[in-house]
């Protein structure tokens, strides 16, 4: 069985019994909500953000064999992030803190929103290579029809209308597994 | 597809943008660079030449030894053959 395909439960025990590749997979599975959580919700630095990034990832490593639910992994990775958000946050004194969170206003709505995103990049990856790349390329990455129809060796006229088929097919994977998102908030 | 439904999952696509990719890498290398750190920390505690050699000039210490540098966090390495 291919490592993107494996639940998150399943890739946690393949990453505890010291499966490297597993390693690798749960990592890139989680970087773009972990470096989202840290720039949109409490827009650190990038330097900051990396401080952060690295810091989860070696965190949850090391928290591998004391975690409570593996199937929980994403909304543990979230609230971690969010912690040391606010760690960074006040280490630099850039914020007026009072109580537990910093008063940035908008980090909830910002973590349901990126909450949902991660549901819908889920569902992304249970596309084709080929839709799963063409949405990538344009709306995540930004790139131009120029650049999206040179990358994957595909007429410019038709990119369009691929985009409009692979949001449909997304669209329908996605409701299929909306049910299952659960907040980290 | 409803203009809505296609807004709102483009606008959820693009609120997960690509992190640097050495930001991943060094993640992605993290637990297993640690492990080789322990590793050339108890050889340097057990081999005075080696941990000598390290001290004097790290990254070519390493390289004599078939170690690769660049996999490595090397001011962390620094810092605990300094303790």
């Amino acid at each position: 069985m291919e490592l993107a395909s494996l639940t998150d439960a399943r890739l946690v025990a393949r990453c505890r019994s010291g499966d490297e590749d597993a390693w690798r997979e749960l990592v890139s599975r989680f970087s773009r909500y972990v470096y989202a959580i840290s720039t949109q919700a409490f827009r650190l630095r990038q330097d900051d953000a990396e401080e952060v990034f690295q810091e989860v990832f070696a965190r949850t490593y090391e928290y591998l064999d004391r975690l409570r639910d593996d199937e929980a992994i994403r909304p543990w990775i979230g609230q971690l992030t969010r912690r040391l958000c606010i760690d960074r946050l006040r280490a630099g004194g850039r914020e007026e803190l009072s109580g537990d969170e910093p008063a940035s206003a908008g980090v909830d709505e910002t973590m349901e929103r990126l909450d949902e995103a991660f549901a819908v990049q889920e569902a992304l990856a249970s596309l084709s290579e080929n839709c799963r790349d063409i949405l990538d390329r344009f709306f995540a990455q930004d790139e131009s029809y120029g650049t999206i129809s040179a990358a994957l060796d595909i007429p410019p006229g038709t990119i369009a209308s691929r985009i409009s088929r692979c949001l449909g097919k997304l669209r329908e994977a996605f409701e299929g597994r909306k049910p299952t998102v659960e907040p980290s908030s | 597809m409803n203009a809505y439904h296609e807004e709102r999952l483009a606008e959820l696509i693009r609120s997960l943008p690509p992190v640097p990719e050495a930001w991943v890498r060094a993640a992605q290398e993290l637990p297993f660079a640690r492990q080789l750190l322990d590793d050339i920390v108890a050889r340097a505690e057990a081999d005075l030449e080696f941990r000598r050699a390290l001290i004097a000039d790290l990254e070519q210490a390493l390289l004599a030894e078939g170690y690769e540098p660049d996999a490595l966090p090397l001011e962390d390495l620094r810092r605990r053959l300094a303790d």
